[in-house]
């Protein structure tokens, strides 16, 4: 189980950091808050941050909790229940209702 | 031993670098491009979409409304929605996944076949192109084109009005193509799937089935051209579905297999992705194999307008004549009427139609308006297409965003 974590995570990183340099893509701010470095860790190795305040600041907790378990289950993302936890926090308290 | 942890770590020094490097090539946009890359965006949206939002350039393109880099979603600013063919370089851009890679011309294969095929074959560009050549001008519009305009919000691509465009399409018809394998009678869905795929392998990748009926029409094509021009990449080059009258969702970009099957496909991006509830919006089309009880796949368009002439808010000159004008589509049962309002929807007159490119192109008109005295202007356009149907006056609320073709109100101000 781990090592097949541990695969996915890498394939993310450097898929993620490849297809960056490519799109020329320039820089998302996000709020610097608690859990910031996670979200940015995990959610920007399948796509650019501004998705984030995109959708925002019209969802509440239930919304973004919604957003990361469609994130995990839908479309695969290798993120821990701790990190899920912490960047579920993060989202409601920066971007949330 | 390399522990997820470490992993992690290793991972996020990665992008703190990554990140520091951007940052350092932030300081060079001057003040004059940052100016520049403010669009002009509909209030409705989202505030946070109001205040990431900027307009930038993909590679051939024009600076576009720029949604996210990665995947891109870029759309096309209203001003260059005047006509009623969109130039490639202002075509809207959509991506579901950011893997996206360039395909090479000379080693791209199209592989058709499928267990509801009686054989298999794989097409080279040239092979594809010695087919009978078809062309169509049809729109090609984002099944949540003006999400953004939702209220209540709904999360999403927060579209305004321009995930969309029409083009002169040409290619050979997706029947021709079909032929080349030999499709079974009881082939009821035509799966499509591209090049593009997820940053992680457990992403579903982006594939759409379209059922047999539509995918035989003769305007159904896999296009190499767009407006005389190869595809641009980030329209799908080499070759794409076009499925005129139909939403975006199944114009499978960098298109590199066709397969035929018995049996409702089943992928993420049918069943659970792109549906609509039964039975909330006027369409006659239906996608039988994958209706359930409550919902069933977004597929023919409604009919829609929108007043691109001015900016919303413009200011003209009082006493002075302003035509207002803009693009009309439907599914492709032809434009019959565009009616125009001067005031705020209580008496109606219709408009000039332009040229007629064919029934699922945007159809142009045009309406003079006086403008006798100094204040405000609330303009109002509605289309109505050649079986009756007409633009929503109210929202329908659906959980994914879709089908927005509420009465759109533009603001002039004669000063």
């Amino acid at each position: 189980m781990r090592s097949i974590i541990i695969a996915a995570l890498s394939a993310a990183f450097c898929g993620a950091l490849t297809v960056a340099a490519a799109a020329g893509e320039k820089p998302v701010q996000l709020k610097k808050a608690t859990g910031s470095d996670k979200v940015e860790a995990n959610c920007a190795a399948c796509h650019t941050l501004d998705y984030i305040p995109m959708n925002s600041p019209f969802l509440n907790a239930a919304g973004w909790d919604a957003e990361v378990t469609k994130m995990i289950n839908a479309f695969g993302a290798p993120i821990s229940p701790a990190d899920a936890k912490i960047i579920g926090d993060y989202l409601k308290a920066n971007y949330g209702q | 031993m390399i522990t997820r942890r470490s992993l992690l770590e290793a991972a996020g020094t990665g992008a703190i670098l990554v990140g520091a490097g951007r940052e350092l090539s932030r300081t060079f946009i001057s003040s004059a491009e940052a100016q520049a890359a403010a669009p002009n965006l509909p209030v409705q949206l989202p505030e946070g979409t109001r205040r990431e939002a900027v307009l930038d350039a993909l590679a051939g393109k024009k600076p576009l409304i720029k949604l996210s880099y990665r995947p891109p979603n870029y759309e096309t600013p209203v001003e260059l929605l005047r006509t009623a063919i969109t130039s490639n370089d202002a075509f809207f851009v959509r991506y579901h996944l950011s893997d996206i890679p360039q395909v090479k011309a000379e080693t791209w294969r199209l592989s058709v076949g499928g267990e509801g095929a009686n054989g298999e074959v794989s097409l080279s560009l040239d092979e594809l192109k010695q087919l009978p050549a078809v062309e169509i001008v049809a729109v090609c519009q984002c099944s949540g084109n003006r999400r953004g305009l939702f209220e209540p919000h709904v999360p999403g691509v927060e579209w305004g009005y321009g995930a969309m465009g029409c083009a002169r399409w040409k290619g050979a018809r997706l029947k021709d193509v079909l032929d080349r394998a030999g499709l079974k009678n009881e082939a009821i869905e035509i799966v499509v799937s591209g090049t593009d795929k997820g940053a992680v392998d457990k992403t579903p990748q982006f594939i759409k089935s379209i059922p047999v009926w539509k995918a035989v029409e003769d305007t159904t094509l896999i296009a190499y051209e767009m407006n005389g021009q190869p595809l641009p990449h980030w329209n799908g080059f080499p070759a794409r579905v076009v499925l005129p009258g139909w939403t975006g969702t199944y114009w499978m970009k960098h298109v590199s297999k066709i397969s035929a099957v018995t049996k409702p496909f089943e992928g993420f991006w049918m069943k659970s992705a792109y549906r609509i509830p039964v039975g909330k919006f006027p369409v006659v089309a239906r996608f039988a194999s994958q209706e359930t009880a409550v919902n069933t796949p977004i597929a023919e368009m409604v009919v829609n307008s929108l007043l691109t002439s001015h900016a919303n808010g413009a200011t003209v000159k009082v006493g002075s004549k302003v035509t207002v004008g803009g693009v009309a589509w439907d599914a492709g049962y032809g434009i019959h009427t565009v009616d125009i309002s001067t005031d705020g929807g209580n008496t109606w007159m219709a408009a000039t139609l332009g040229e007629d490119l064919g029934r699922f192109a945007f159809r142009a008109f045009s309406h003079p308006v006086n403008m006798p005295t100094k204040g405000n202007y609330k303009i109002m356009a509605r289309a109505t297409n050649k079986i009756g149907q007409s633009q929503a006056s109210a929202l329908i609320a659906n959980p994914a965003g879709y089908h927005h073709n509420v009465v759109q109100t533009l603001n002039l101000v004669a000063a």
